[in-house]
Order: C-alpha cells, then sequence, then structure tokens
C-alpha cells in the first residue's frame, strides 16, 4: 500500500554493483516483502475459506457432500473453515497495525492521502470514466498512478469483506457471546450477510479479479509482481505512466531498483499461482452450477 | 404284503441294514403292533382334542390288517434314499419324527388315503387342518391364502421334523422366524419377484434383527411380533396389526412408554382422531430398517420426513446453518426436527410442555449452546428472509447485500468484458505479444 522508498533501502543494496545495467532489463520494486507475505496469507486462507464454505453455502448441491468429503468431512469442514478464518484474521490485525503504525505513530506521507494513498482521490474518479471512454473508443488511455481505481477497489472490497465477513462469522461461532449484546434477528442476518458477502468475494475474486490482475492481455497469463515483487521497467512505465514519470521527475526511479527474480522462484511462484488460479476457478463454476440449479 | 416288501428291500444295495435285520424288524413290528396301538390311543387321548379322537378310534379299531403304525412305514420310508416316481424324497427320518411334536401320531392319522400296501396311485396332500382347523381357517383369510406352496410346511419346514415354537429346532422359534420368513422376503426371494419389497436384509441390520441375531434375545420383535402369524393380513387391512392406525399399538406393545408419550402428543391425536397424514412409529423409523436415532443415517434421513408435511417449515430450515452442516453427511450434532420439537411427544408451542415454548427456550436451545440466554434465543431457526411482514429486518438485510452482489457484478462484469476486448484489440493493432513482461 504505502510507497515504497523507505522499504526498499535493502534493494539499493541488492542492486547490482557490476557496472551499469541495460534500462530495459532492470526492475523495480512494486511491493515489499511484507506486502507479498499478506497477498499469499491471503489467497491461501482465502482459497481455504472458500473451499469449505462454499459445500455449506450449497450444502443441497450435488457437489457439496464429495467436496466436503474431499476437505475430510463435516467435521474437517468447520475445524478448516475457522482455522482459516483466525489465520486470516491475524493477517489482517497484522496489516491494520502496520497502517496505524506507519501511517499515525510514524507519521509516514502517502499513507492515508495523496498520489501513493489506496485512499480514492477525485483522480479515480476521472480514471474510471476516462477508462470507460478508452474501451469505448471514446478517449484516450489514462495515465494511471501507483494504485489504479480498480486496485483500490480490490483492495477495499476485501477490506470490507474481513470486516463484514469476519465479524458475521464471529458472531455465529460465538454466538451465545454475541448474543448478549445483538439482537435476536442479528444471529439469523449474520448467516445472511456472512454467506451473501462470502458468495460475492468469491465471485468477484475468481473471475473479476483474476481476470483484471493476471488474465488481461497486459498481464497474460499471470502478473508476477505479487509474488517477485518486482517488474520490468517496460511493465511499469506501461502500466503506470503517471507513477514512473512521478519517480523520474521526482528523481527516485533509482532507489526502486531492485533485482530480476530469480528464475526457480518464478517457476515456483507460477505453479502456486496457476494452482491458485485453477482451484479458484473450479470453485467458481461449482458456485455457478449450484447458483443456477 | 410282506414279500413285496422284503423285495424291495433287496432290491437297494446300499443299506445301512441288512436283509435280515430289516425282516427281523418288519416282524417285531408286526408282532408288538396291537401292544403300541394301545399305547398311542392311550397317548392320544391325553394329548389330543376329543374332535379327533372319533377318527382315530375308527382307525384302530375297525381297520386292524391295514397300514398306520410308525413302524410298518418306516420300515420302508425310513430309508433316506427313496423317492417317489416324480423324484421327491419319500422318506422319513424315524428318530426325528417320533422327537418332533407329532411323534406320537401314526403315520395314517394324517396320510389319511393311505390303507394299504401297494398305496394308492394317487395320494392326496396332507391336510393339516383336520386337527389345526383354527389356524388353517385364519390361513385362508390371510395374504399367504393363495400360496401353492403347502401353506404350513413352508413356514414349519419339513411335515415330520415340527417341533413346538418353544424348541429351537422348530423353524417358528422366535430367533428362526427371521430366517423363515426370509426364504421367500429376501432379495431375489418368490416375495421380491412377486413385486413385494425385499425385507429381510433391512429386518437383519435394524435394531431389532441385531437384538435377535447377535444377542439371541427371544423378546426382541421378530416378523410375527408385528405381522402376526397365521392370520397375516395386507397393511391395508383396518383389522391387520399393521394398519396405520394400528401401528402405534403394535409398537406399544413393547414400547409401552413411547406409545403414551405419543398418544398423548399431536400426531397421536391426529392419527387417533382418523388424520392419517400424521405420522406413526414406522414413518419416521421405518418398519424393517429400524436405525438407532443417534445413528448418523437416521439423522440425516428424518429431516425430509417431517418436511414432506411440514414443507414450509423444511425450506426455512434449509435456510439455516443446522441445516447447512446437517445436510452435508450426517453431523450428529446438528440441530434436526426433534431436537428441538421433540420426537414422539409433540406439543404446540403454546403448550408449556413444549419444548419450544418461550419458558422452555434456553433450556432447549442450551443443549447444545452452552451459555445460551434469552437474549440468544431469539435466533428464529426458521425464520424467512423472503417474508417483508414475518422478519422485516432479515428481509431488508438480504434485500441489501443481494442488491450490492449484483450491483458489483454487473458493473465489473460489463467493465471487464469491455477492457478485454479493447486491450485485446490495441495489442494486436500494435502487434505486441501477450504477457505482463512485454507489454
Amino acid at each position: 500500500m504505502p510507497e515504497l522508498e523507505q522499504a526498499p533501502a535493502q534493494t539499493a543494496i541488492e542492486t547490482p554493483a557490476s557496472g551499469p545495467v541495460a534500462p530495459t532489463s532492470r526492475f523495480f520494486r512494486r511491493f515489499t516483502r511484507e506486502q507479498r507475505y499478506l497477498h499469499a496469507v491471503l489467497f491461501t486462507t482465502f482459497l481455504g475459506l472458500a473451499g469449505t464454505g462454499l459445500p455449506l453455502r450449497f450444502s443441497e448441491s450435488i457437489w457439496a457432500r464429495g467436496l466436503a468429503g474431499a476437505v475430510g468431512g463435516f467435521g474437517a469442514i468447520l475445524f478448516f473453515h475457522k482455522f482459516c478464518a483466525l489465520a486470516l484474521t491475524v493477517a489482517f490485525l497484522i496489516h491494520v497495525k502496520e497502517i496505524i503504525t506507519r501511517g499515525i505513530y510514524r507519521r509516514e506521507k502517502g499513507i492515508f492521502w495523496g498520489a501513493t494513498s489506496m485512499v480514492a482521490n477525485w483522480k479515480d474518479v476521472k480514471d474510471l470514466f476516462g477508462h470507460m471512454r478508452w474501451m469505448l473508443g471514446l478517449g484516450p488511455k489514462p495515465q494511471f498512478e501507483r494504485y489504479a481505481y480498480w486496485e483500490k477497489f480490490d483492495y477495499w472490497a476485501v477490506f470490507w469483506g474481513m470486516i463484514v465477513i469476519g465479524f458475521s462469522g464471529y458472531a455465529m461461532w460465538l454466538a451465545p457471546f454475541f448474543a448478549r449484546f445483538l439482537p435476536g434477528w442479528a444471529l439469523n442476518a449474520a448467516l445472511v450477510i456472512h454467506s451473501e458477502e462470502g458468495l460475492l468475494a468469491i465471485l468477484f475474486i475468481f473471475s473479476i479479479h483474476f481476470v483484471n490482475t493476471h488474465l488481461r492481455p497486459d498481464s497474460f497469463p499471470m502478473d508476477m509482481v505479487i509474488f517477485t515483487g518486482v517488474e520490468s521497467e517496460k511493465e511499469f512505465e506501461h502500466k503506470r505512466p503517471q507513477e514512473y514519470a512521478r519517480m523520474v521527475r521526482e528523481g527516485k526511479l533509482e532507489k526502486r531498483l531492485g533485482e530480476a527474480p530469480a528464475t526457480w522462484f518464478v517457476n515456483f511462484a507460477r505453479v502456486v499461482g496457476f494452482a491458485a488460479i485453477f482451484i479458484g476457478v473450479t470453485l467458481l463454476i461449482l458456485t455457478l452450477t449450484a447458483y443456477f440449479d | 404284503m410282506c414279500e413285496r416288501a422284503i423285495a424291495y428291500a433287496d432290491m437297494e444295495k446300499d443299506q445301512r441294514m441288512t436283509r435280515a435285520a430289516r425282516i427281523a424288524a418288519f416282524l417285531i413290528a408286526v408282532l408288538i403292533r396291537p401292544v403300541e396301538r394301545l399305547a398311542n390311543f392311550i397317548r392320544i387321548i391325553r394329548h389330543h382334542h376329543a374332535a379327533s379322537l372319533s377318527f382315530i378310534a375308527l382307525l384302530l379299531f375297525f381297520a386292524p390288517l391295514r397300514l398306520g403304525a410308525q413302524s410298518e412305514c418306516l420300515a420302508c420310508h425310513g430309508d433316506k434314499t427313496m423317492q417317489d416316481s416324480a423324484g421327491h424324497s419319500i422318506s422319513v427320518d424315524g428318530d426325528k419324527f417320533s422327537a418332533s411334536i407329532h411323534g406320537s401320531l401314526q403315520c395314517n392319522n394324517c396320510h389319511a388315503d393311505i390303507k394299504e400296501y401297494p398305496h394308492p396311485d394317487h395320494i392326496a396332500k396332507v391336510d393339516c387342518k383336520t386337527c389345526h382347523a383354527d389356524e388353517a381357517s385364519k390361513l385362508t383369510g390371510s395374504v399367504h391364502s393363495s400360496s401353492r406352496e403347502h401353506p404350513c410346511t413352508s413356514c414349519h419346514g419339513n411335515a415330520h421334523e415340527i417341533f413346538p415354537k418353544t424348541d429351537s429346532r422348530s423353524a417358528v422359534y422366535p430367533l428362526n422366524v427371521p430366517k423363515t420368513c426370509g426364504q421367500c422376503h429376501s432379495d431375489g426371494a418368490m416375495a421380491t419377484k412377486k413385486g413385494l419389497p425385499s425385507v429381510y436384509p433391512h429386518y437383519m441390520d435394524s435394531i431389532h434383527g441385531s437384538a435377535l441375531s447377535k444377542e439371541g434375545l427371544l423378546v426382541a420383535a421378530n416378523c410375527q411380533s408385528c405381522h402376526g402369524s397365521h392370520g397375516i393380513l395386507s397393511h391395508s387391512d383396518p383389522k391387520s396389526p399393521t394398519y396405520k392406525a394400528n401401528i402405534p399399538k403394535t409398537c406399544g406393545t413393547c414400547h409401552a412408554r413411547i406409545n403414551d408419550d405419543y398418544q398423548g402428543g399431536m400426531h397421536g391425536h391426529a392419527v387417533a382422531a382418523g388424520d392419517f397424514k400424521a405420522p406413526v412409529c414406522t414413518d419416521c423409523h421405518t418398519a424393517h430398517a429400524i436405525l438407532q436415532p443417534t445413528e448418523s443415517e437416521f439423522r440425516t434421513q428424518s429431516t425430509p420426513i417431517c418436511g414432506s408435511c411440514h414443507k414450509e417449515k423444511l425450506s426455512t430450515y434449509r435456510d439455516t446453518f443446522h441445516s447447512q452442516l446437517g445436510s452435508l453427511g450426517g453431523y450428529v450434532e446438528t440441530a434436526r426436527c426433534w431436537d428441538c420439537h421433540g420426537a414422539h411427544e409433540i406439543y404446540p408451542t403454546s403448550d408449556p410442555r413444549s419444548p419450544i415454548n418461550k419458558a422452555n427456550l434456553v433450556t432447549t436451545c442450551g443443549k447444545c449452546h452452552a451459555g445460551a440466554n434469552v437474549s440468544f434465543v431469539q435466533y428464529q431457526p426458521h425464520a424467512n428472509a423472503h417474508d417483508r411482514k414475518l422478519n422485516p429486518a432479515l428481509f431488508y438485510v438480504r434485500l441489501f447485500m443481494n442488491l450490492l452482489l449484483i450491483s458489483v457484478l454487473t458493473f465489473f462484469v460489463i467493465h471487464t468484458v469491455l477492457w478485454l476486448i479493447r486491450s485485446r484489440f490495441d495489442q494486436v493493432r500494435r502487434k505486441s505479444p501477450n504477457g505482463g513482461n512485454h507489454a
């Protein structure tokens, strides 16, 4: 989320000292290690939650029992669901703590506002309409900053989703406790909210996010930046020209120089990424068959 | 007569008795016949009812020179390989016969048309009703009346080896009854060929069947405990113990308290009032495959049974977590209908005895949810999110969530599709290859 001027101190050290590198083969840091780990925990637990939640949501469907059985039966399904939920909650809290530490205690700039913030601004509104105009061939392609409007939407959708799904989930898990300060109907509402919001998250991530981020022609078949943390200069310039221009203008480009990722790591990340996409698309198809059954 | 018998014996080479021994046996039989007959007469007077006595006495005194004594017949029929012209065995095991309940009878007491040797060409089937008139008349009115097989021996076994039903050798001894009935009423047997369900394997797997076959529990219900024996009627016959209205009473023969509970509940009242849509024991427990209610299989199958009448309740139950987890296969702990409503003694919600009466909800929910309190039990296990009047808050929550889902997805699907088309178009125009690294 934040600008990477601080973290890549080590990147600068990693930068090859053995002579100048050809500009075209240069790699720039986009995500810190913590952000990549956060995404890894997020998508692993999300797949776990989706895989164990869907059989419950569509318990009458033909595949529900089989999927529940594959996880280890009805008892295991709840255990894994709660286990993933706890892991994701911890990851979420660490992330929130990080925002508070950096944004409030350390008063870092660019956390809550500005070009590098995740918070939406007027440019995002203009970009959205501009992008749509471009799609219809009515205007030029907007020059995106560090986080484009759909990326901010992804972020806040997950942020909102975790609060909503998390609270409703814990309300059901610890129902007698939550009942002390929630009205009775809220327990009924908790399941409706949990399952509908979960369904929205599943449908959104496994179709929209997959396509927008990984499968669209500019990134096809997979945008590796979330795994490796770095992207090529060409890609940087093409995808986020305004950020690139700002970096050049402010003379910060060199500070973000990173190392080309190791081949083994790229391959490993591809396997993990494709496995995640495969599982996600499978779950999406199952969901759609059950939903329109 | 004597010579012919001997000649017959002579023809058989592989017999245990030598020819001399057979002749000796025959002579002894002839000599002791009068003594034996007298003894038999006394025994018969003691053991058999008067109706047949005159007939027997007649035979004994007016046909002294004719065939009929066991020993005479067994001289030939004791041969284990003896067959009639059609190839059916006509041998009789003398030892077993004399030990059997009919052992004191003479052969021609039953085979009344065989009076001399050589026997007549056509010999009638033995008619048991001569003595067992009550049983025969019950059988005539029963579902087995059309049986082409001999109606008595089908169940009681070999006519010459019939034992009292208290004797473990009897085919109708309680522990042997299921196997006896199962000869016809199991997979691929006579009854299933006639379109009747195969019940024997279900019964044997049931709690009754396993109590009987594994524990040898004589009081465990066997076939005839519920169906009766000679006068078995179709379950559609109001006089049958398996007729819907009679089932609680039939099961209540053993399960007395449960029957009392049931009769006091709403379903019991309904059935007693002639409303046969209400369930009786077998509607939930089934008749033959009776499962332990604690078994996951029973717990999984019980809910749709209640739902076959309480359709709306089933539909709203299915929207809840109880159902979602439960239908994934036998999660024993999730609440099914009767965990909350009671099973046998179901009362209206307004009845203070009902577990779902307001005063009892904390206790009822607390069975599973430790720490259930007054606010917790406000949860509605049958809330209908589609019913605005009944559950307004839930209705609007659901509406909001659905609108959110539909609007977000609709917008982004359009957005993504347009984007895909445009990017691809751009890419082709610029002749740039796929992939992020070359974008």
